[in-house]
C-alpha cells in the first residue's frame, strides 16, 4: 500500500518548488529567499544559452582536462577475480578531485550575476582549493569557511588556499566542522548579499543548488557513458561512488538513472559502526528532517538537533546528504551502503599497490564495496567506479591511522 | 486565533507608544533559571515576549545567540521542555503575549500536528520560524494559522516591494521587519532608513511592524520606535545573561542581569509616550 509508485523517469526532478518527492524545498530565511530566485533565473537562462555552454565546455577542456578518461583496472579486476572494474578518472581533473567541475561552472554563472565577491565553505578543503583555483583564474576576492579543527587536521590545503589568495576563515562556531562553516557561510551570504556570491560544494542546500550542481557533475555520467560504450559497446551492469553531500556521486549516477538494467550503490562513510555515534551515514542511520536549506536524510537526535558525524575522510564528514539521494533511496532506484573507516583504509592501500593510483579516501569508501562486489559478479559483467579524488591530500591521514610517523 | 498579540497593541495604542518586544532562549542557561527571568521579564517592561527555541544550527543568528542556544542545549533543553516553559509561565501570566521562535526542524521532528496543539494548549500566541519563508507556507504556517496560531513573518531589506504582499498574505499577529541584512546582534540600524522601510511595509498592510536586529541600546530603542510599533531585542538581553554565569551555571545575579536590561529598555521606549 504505501509503497511509492515507480515513476516514469527518475530524472525528471526536481519540481518548480525544488522537490524531489519529499525532499528537497528552500528553507532559508526571507533575507536570502530573493537571492535564490535571482540564482534560479540565471541558471534557468544560461542553462538553455549556448554561449554558456559553450565557455564552460572551453573550460572544462583546457583548463580542468575533461574528459576525464575511462580507465579499465586489469589488475585490480584479475584480484577480485570477477566482474571488469572501470574508474572514471575524474582524480586526474585539474585541482585533484571533481570538484572543479561544479566550481567553473558557478563562478561563470557568478560573473554573469555580476557578483563581485566569492565565499564557499570546505570541510577537507577540495573545494575550498577548487574554489580558490576558480577565482584565482577570474580574478575575483574568495572567502572559504572552514571548521577550526578541520583547518588544524587539513593543513596543507589551508596553505594551497592562501597561496591562491582565498582568505581561509577557521570557524569556531558550534564544533567547528563542516556543517558549521556551513552555517557561517550561510551568515556571510545574509549579511552580503549585494556583492557575494555563494559558491556551495555540494548538491545540497536551498533549491537551485541540488540541481544546478548535478547538472554541473553530470558531465562525469555523460562522458563515461559514451566513453564505456566505445570501450565495451555496452553499459556497465553496476555504478559505484561514494557519498558525503553527493556531487560526484550524482553526477555519475543521473544520465544513468533511466537505465534500469544498470543498478546503482551508493557509500556512505560508515566510520567506526553504525552501532555508535562516529558515522556519516545520513541515509543508512539517519531520518528525514530539514537543515541548510532542504528536506532531506539527517544525523539527528529524537529533538530534531543535528549530531556531528565522523569520517576517517574529512570530505564525507556532514550529517546531511544532498536532497536527489534522499529521494532516490526512498523510491528504491538506488542502493546505499556503508564503508567502514577501516575499510576504506585497506582499498586506499590496495589500489596504491595494485594499480599505482593512490585515491581520495573518500573514492577508497566506494572501492571498499567494489571488492566486495565485483568477486560475486561474473567475469562478463562491468562495475564502473567514480575514481573522484587523489590521495595527496590524505597521506598523512593514512600514515598516522597506519602508525606510520611522518 | 488567539488575541492577546491584538489586545496587547491596541492598549499599546490607547497608550501612544510601541511595544517592547524581549528575546530570550528557552533553557538558557536551564530550565527552571529561564522560566525566572521569563516571568520576570512583564514586569520589567516587556510587552512581548519571544522565547527562542535551541537549534544547533541556527544559521541566522550571531555568536551571542548561537551560545545561548548551545547553553540551553547542554543544559538539557528540547522544544517539549520549551512548550513546557510556556505553561509554567501561564500559571501566573495570562495576559503577556508569548511567541516561539527558532528554526523548522525541531518542530518538523516533534511533528507539526502535534506541535500545534501543544503550543496552543501551552498558551502560546504566535510562532516566527526563520528558515520558513513563504513559498514554504504549507508546512506549518497554514496548518498554524487554520488551528488559531498567529504565524508571524520576518521582511528583510531584501523583500522588494514586487514580493510584499507574497510576504504579509499569510501573516498575523505583527509583522517583524528585520532591519539589516545580517544576523542577529550584529550592526546597528540606521533609523531614518528603518522609518522608511516601516512606511514601506505599512503601504501593504494594517498589522502593527515590529523591529529587531541590532538593537542593543535603549537610545536606539527609543529612535527605532518612534517610526515603528514595536522594537524588538535579544542579543543584548541573552549577553547579559552570558556576563551573570559562574562556572557557565547561572548565578544569583542572573535573573536580574536580564530584567535590568528589560528595564533600561523598556524606559527607551516608554520615554516616547506623548
Amino acid at each position: 500500500m504505501n509503497q511509492p509508485l515507480t515513476p516514469n523517469s527518475f530524472r525528471a526532478g526536481p519540481d518548480e518548488e525544488g522537490r524531489f518527492g519529499i525532499f528537497g524545498g528552500r528553507f532559508v530565511a526571507e533575507t536570502l529567499m530573493p537571492l535564490i530566485l535571482d540564482l534560479q533565473d540565471h541558471w534557468n537562462a544560461a542553462k538553455a544559452d549556448p554561449e554558456f555552454k559553450r565557455e564552460l565546455d572551453g573550460l572544462n577542456a583546457t583548463y580542468t582536462g575533461r574528459p576525464s578518461p575511462l580507465y579499465f583496472a586489469e589488475r585490480l579486476t584479475e584480484k577480485l577475480g570477477g566482474a571488469k572494474v572501470y574508474f572514471k578518472r575524474d582524480e586526474l581533473n585539474h585541482t585533484g578531485s571533481h570538484k572543479i567541475n561544479n566550481c567553473l561552472g558557478q563562478i561563470l554563472l557568478a560573473r554573469k550575476m555580476s557578483k563581485t565577491r566569492i565565499i564557499a565553505e570546505t570541510g577537507a578543503g577540495q573545494h575550498g582549493v577548487a574554489t580558490a583555483t576558480v577565482c584565482a583564474r577570474f580574478g575575483l576576492p574568495c572567502v572559504v569557511y572552514m571548521g577550526a579543527t578541520d583547518v588544524e587536521r587539513q593543513a596543507p590545503n589551508v596553505f594551497r588556499m592562501k597561496l591562491l589568495g582565498a582568505e581561509v576563515i577557521p570557524v569556531t562556531a558550534g564544533h567547528g566542522t563542516l556543517k558549521d562553516a556551513m552555517n557561517e557561510a550561510l551568515r556571510d551570504w545574509v549579511t552580503n548579499v549585494d556583492s557575494t556570491y555563494y559558491l556551495i560544494g555540494t548538491a545540497a542546500g536551498p533549491h537551485p543548488y541540488p540541481e544546478l550542481v548535478r547538472e554541473l557533475q553530470s558531465v562525469i555520467g555523460k562522458e563515461a557513458k559514451e566513453q564505456m560504450q566505445a570501450a565495451e559497446g555496452r553499459l556497465p551492469d553496476m555504478l559505484v561512488a561514494a557519498v558525503g553531500g553527493g556531487s560526484n556521486a550524482i553526477g555519475l549516477f543521473h544520465p544513468f538513472l533511466d537505465d534500469r538494467e544498470v543498478s546503482i550503490v551508493g557509500v556512505e562513510a560508515g566510520g567506526k559502526g553504525l552501532d555508535g555515534e562516529e558515522h556519516c551515514a545520513s541515509l543508512t542511520a539517519g531520518s528525514p528532517g530539514v537543515l541548510h536549506g532542504n528536506r532531506t536524510y539527517l544525523l539527528q537526535n529524537s529533538d530534531g538537533q543535528i549530531k556531528e558525524g565522523h569520517s576517517i575522510s574529512a570530505g564525507l564528514d556532514y550529517p546531511g546528504i544532498g536532497p536527489e539521494h534522499s529521494w532516490l533511496k526512498e523510491s528504491g532506484r538506488v542502493e546505499y551502503v556503508p564503508i567502514m573507516d577501516t575499510e576504506a583504509l585497506e582499498a586506499f592501500q590496495l589500489l596504491t599497490r595494485t594499480e599505482g593510483i593512490i585515491p581520495a579516501l573518500e573514492p577508497a569508501h566506494a572501492l571498499a564495496e567494489v571488492v566486495k562486489r565485483a568477486p560475486k559478479m561474473g567475469k562478463d559483467q562491468i562495475i564502473l567506479m567514480n575514481l573522484c579524488g587523489r590521495g595527496d591530500k590524505d597521506v598523512h591521514t593514512a600514515a598516522k591511522h597506519l602508525g606510520v610517523e611522518m | 486565533m488567539t488575541t492577546r498579540i491584538e489586545d496587547r497593541f491596541a492598549r499599546l495604542r490607547d497608550e501612544g507608544r510601541p511595544a517592547l518586544v524581549s528575546f530570550i532562549m528557552g533553557g538558557d542557561p536551564d530550565h527552571e533559571t529561564s522560566l525566572g527571568i521569563m516571568k520576570a521579564l512583564p514586569e520589567a517592561g516587556a510587552d512581548i515576549i519571544e522565547l527562542g527555541m535551541p537549534f544547533s544550527d541556527p544559521m541566522a543568528d550571531g555568536p551571542a545567540i548561537q551560545k545561548a542556544g548551545l547553553r540551553a542545549l547542554k543544559g538539557g533543553a528540547s522544544l517539549q521542555k520549551t512548550i513546557d516553559i510556556v505553561k509554567a509561565f501561564r500559571e501566573t501570566d495570562t495576559e503577556t503575549p508569548v511567541i516561539l521562535m527558532g528554526y523548522f526542524n525541531p518542530i518538523y521532528i516533534y511533528g507539526v500536528e502535534r506541535f500545534i496543539p501543544a503550543a496552543l494548549e501551552a498558551g502560546v500566541d504566535g510562532l516566527i520560524v526563520v528558515d520558513l519563508p513563504p513559498e514554504m507556507d504549507g508546512e506549518l504556517c497554514l496548518p498554524a494559522l487554520a488551528a488559531g496560531l498567529n504565524f508571524i513573518r520576518l521582511a528583510t531589506p531584501t523583500t522588494d516591494d514586487k514580493r510584499l504582499p507574497a510576504v504579509l498574505k499569510n501573516t498575523s499577529g505583527f509583522v517583524y521587519y528585520v532591519s539589516i541584512t545580517g544576523i542577529t546582534g550584529a550592526a546597528a540600524p540606521d533609523a531614518n532608513k528603518v522609518a522608511a522601510a516601516v512606511g514601506r511595509i505599512k503601504n501593504h498592510t494594517d498589522l502593527p511592524v515590529c523591529v529587531g536586529f541590532g538593537v542593543r541600546t535603549a537610545e536606539q530603542a527609543a529612535e527605532i520606535g518612534k517610526g515603528a510599533n514595536g522594537v524588538v531585542v535579544g542579543s543584548a538581553i541573552v549577553s547579559a545573561i552570558e556576563t551573570s554565569l559562574e562556572n557557565g551555571a547561572a548565578s544569583g545575579t542572573t535573573v536580574e542581569a536580564a530584567a535590568g536590561v528589560v528595564r533600561e529598555l523598556a524606559g527607551g521606549v516608554r520615554g516616547l509616550k506623548a
